[in-house]
């Protein structure tokens, strides 16, 4: 059976070719991995600042939401916007259109394959964390670590399907990835990457739960730190997410490469 | 297996003067402009046959092609190819061919394009072992063996070229739709890429259009050319036929030892030029061998040449004559 072309073989053989492929850049990645530690730089100033208490966590708690708002950040983060331009760019789009397998599946597969790759780098920094904060330790439970890794995959899918979308607007308007950095900025304070979410004054909070971003850290990174949290609010919205965007995403992408045919591909 | 019927693409562009107040004023109202590529073309082609697209730069070949392949949409007019309109893109069509582009590519260019390959073979759904025996077959005749386990990246041109030919070709695709394949390759590499063109089109009977600007590409593979010239067809047959309407003459440029005057060249062509030593001269090709005789007996030759002039010119000459 094909979805949009895929099937199991082609899953195979699309993710090694991936993951060869991202090793020839396991340095760049081993980088990424690390300037990604802004948790970690973010966790340090709370910790100094009476403000901490307005963080509804405590000492340890507060340890473990940073840790695992790094490790989900590490494997949702997204950068098919900018793959996809280069292709558009450098006219590699053209025979992928030429093939009988949807696209974006090649992104995905870069993105499982760049995942992967990423893994004994935040496996490591986690490891350092840890040396330095012997207290923080804690080890999930196998039902716990599960869900977190579900939470993080709708994360990375949601993500995904978001980026997805404006690239399928670059079909009409090059300028299309500026939209990318126009979304980084709510990204960045509403997901739960400088602060977990209850940080936030109440009103904000029942508004910033409305978008997409506490879904993308916040959500997964209390599921894996243990936190209570409301299981099936956050799984639902996640996958109220995905089942809203992926449509939309389809249909742009189809207007979009029709509008790519009539240009002159 | 392709018919084309009265096929038109016009792209819309925006026209933008150049400067800052151009700028604004484009910010403020864009214009638009058509670019009229391909105008009214029909011709039809037989499974099995390779046919040449001959043209100047900007004649619309590149565009053609890509709508045959689907990967364009026609302004108007019908095109029919292996039964299926291209446009769709049909699973069923997409697995029946494929598109060459010398100037892009499709392989990944860190990694060896045998990892290339196997994502191809699962993508068209090719067994292991088929896909194995077709890999070694197709490198066989293209003369690649280490580079296929070399990143793509430290390929040569030539090595490249012909690695993104066997990919293309995996699937072994009933109808080839090639742009410039052997753009940017010396003589040699050249001449393997046509040999290999012409081998593949003998085993598999598979159809092949191809455009090139190298005339001995055409020559070579092509027995039936089509002309584009301004986006309109205007020459649909043998090459042979084309070149004798379009280039009744030879050009014969020559080095003399020893200057030689303008009327010693009566009775034998049309003098272009006469520079001290060099000369060109336009030949009948029926009198060649006897104008090259008599040449060669009343002069002393230091060097000869015999060329088709560039089609290019010639197609724009004939423009010029208005005998369109
Ligand atoms: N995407 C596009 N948008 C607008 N105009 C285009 C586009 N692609 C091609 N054109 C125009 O259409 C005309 C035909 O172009 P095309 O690329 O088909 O020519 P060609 O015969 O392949 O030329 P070449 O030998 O240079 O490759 C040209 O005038 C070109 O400027
Ligand atoms: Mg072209």
């Amino acid at each position: 059976m094909r979805i949009f072309g895929l099937n199991r073989r082609i899953v195979r053989a699309l993710l090694g070719s991936q993951y060869a492929h991202m090793l020839e850049y396991r340095a760049e990645i081993a980088l990424w991995a690390l300037s990604g530690v802004l948790p970690f730089i973010m966790l340090s100033l709370w910790s100094g600042s009476d403000a901490r208490s307005q963080l509804g966590l405590d000492g340890v708690a507060l340890d473990r939401y940073f840790l695992s708002a790094f490790l989900v950040r590490q494997f949702s983060v997204v950068w098919m916007v900018y793959a996809f331009e280069e292709d558009a760019l450098l006219g590699r789009l053209s025979p992928y259109l030429l093939q009988p397998l949807h696209p974006l599946w090649r992104y995905v597969a870069s993105h499982l394959g760049e995942q992967l790759t990423r893994l004994p780098f935040a496996a490591g920094i986690a490891g350092v964390f840890f040396l330095i904060q012997p207290q923080a330790f804690w080890i999930p439970s196998l039902g716990g670590f599960l869900l977190a890794w579900l939470a993080t995959w709708m994360a990375f899918a949601i993500a995904f399907l978001l980026q997805s979308l404006i690239a399928s607007l670059c079909f009409w308007s090059e300028k299309a990835t500026a939209l990318e950095r126009l979304l980084f900025l709510p990204f960045l304070f509403f997901s739960g990457l400088l602060a977990p979410l209850t940080a936030f004054p109440p009103a904000v909070q029942d508004w910033v739960r409305w978008t997409p971003f506490p879904y993308l850290i916040d959500f997964p990174a209390r599921v894996l730190s243990g936190d209570p949290v409301n299981l099936a609010a956050g799984f639902g919205a996640q996958l109220a997410w995905v089942v809203l965007l992926l449509p939309l995403v389809l249909l742009l992408w189809r207007a979009g490469v029709r509008r790519y045919s009539a240009m002159g591909a | 297996m392709i018919t084309v019927e009265r096929l038109s693409k016009t792209y819309r562009v925006a026209d933008k003067q150049p400067g800052l107040a151009g700028t604004l004023r484009h910010f403020l109202r864009r214009r638009q402009r058509d670019v009229s590529a391909v105008r009214d073309v029909s011709f039809a082609i037989a499974p099995g046959e390779m046919v040449g697209f001959l043209g100047a730069n900007g004649a619309g070949k590149t565009t053609t092609l890509k709508m045959l392949c689907g990967l364009i949409y026609p302004s108007s007019g019908q095109v029919l190819v292996a039964g299926h309109q291209p446009q769709r893109r049909h699973p069923d069509f997409l697995r029946r061919i494929t598109l060459v582009m010398g100037q892009k590519q499709q392989l990944i260019w860190d990694l060896p394009p045998m990892d290339s390959l196997r994502v191809n073979a699962a993508v068209y759904g090719i067994p292991d072992r088929v896909a194995s025996r077709r890999i070694a077959e197709l490198s066989d005749l293209l003369e690649l063996g280490e580079e296929l386990t070399r990143p793509v990246r430290k390929l040569s041109l030539g090595q490249r070229m012909k690695a993104e030919l066997l990919a293309a070709l995996l699937h072994e695709p009933e109808l080839l739709f090639l742009d410039e394949p052997t753009l940017g390759l010396d003589v040699n590499a050249q001449l393997r890429v046509r040999q290999f063109l012409a081998e593949y089109n003998r085993r598999t009977g598979a159809t092949v259009l191809l455009t090139s600007h190298y005339m001995a590409d055409i020559t070579a593979l092509c027995p039936r050319v089509l002309l584009i010239h301004q986006g309109q067809l205007f020459h649909d047959g043998p090459l042979d036929r084309l070149t004798s309407r379009l280039a009744p003459e030879r050009h014969v440029r020559l080095e003399l030892e020893e200057p030689a005057p303008a009327e010693a060249f009566s009775g034998l062509g049309r003098l272009d030029s006469l520079e001290n030593c060099e000369v060109n001269l336009r030949v009948d090709p029926a009198s060649l061998t006897r104008v090259l005789a008599q040449i060669l007996e009343r002069f002393e030759v230091r060097d000869l040449e015999v060329n088709d002039p560039p089609i290019d010119q010639l197609i724009g000459e004939l423009f010029r004559q208005g005998s369109l």
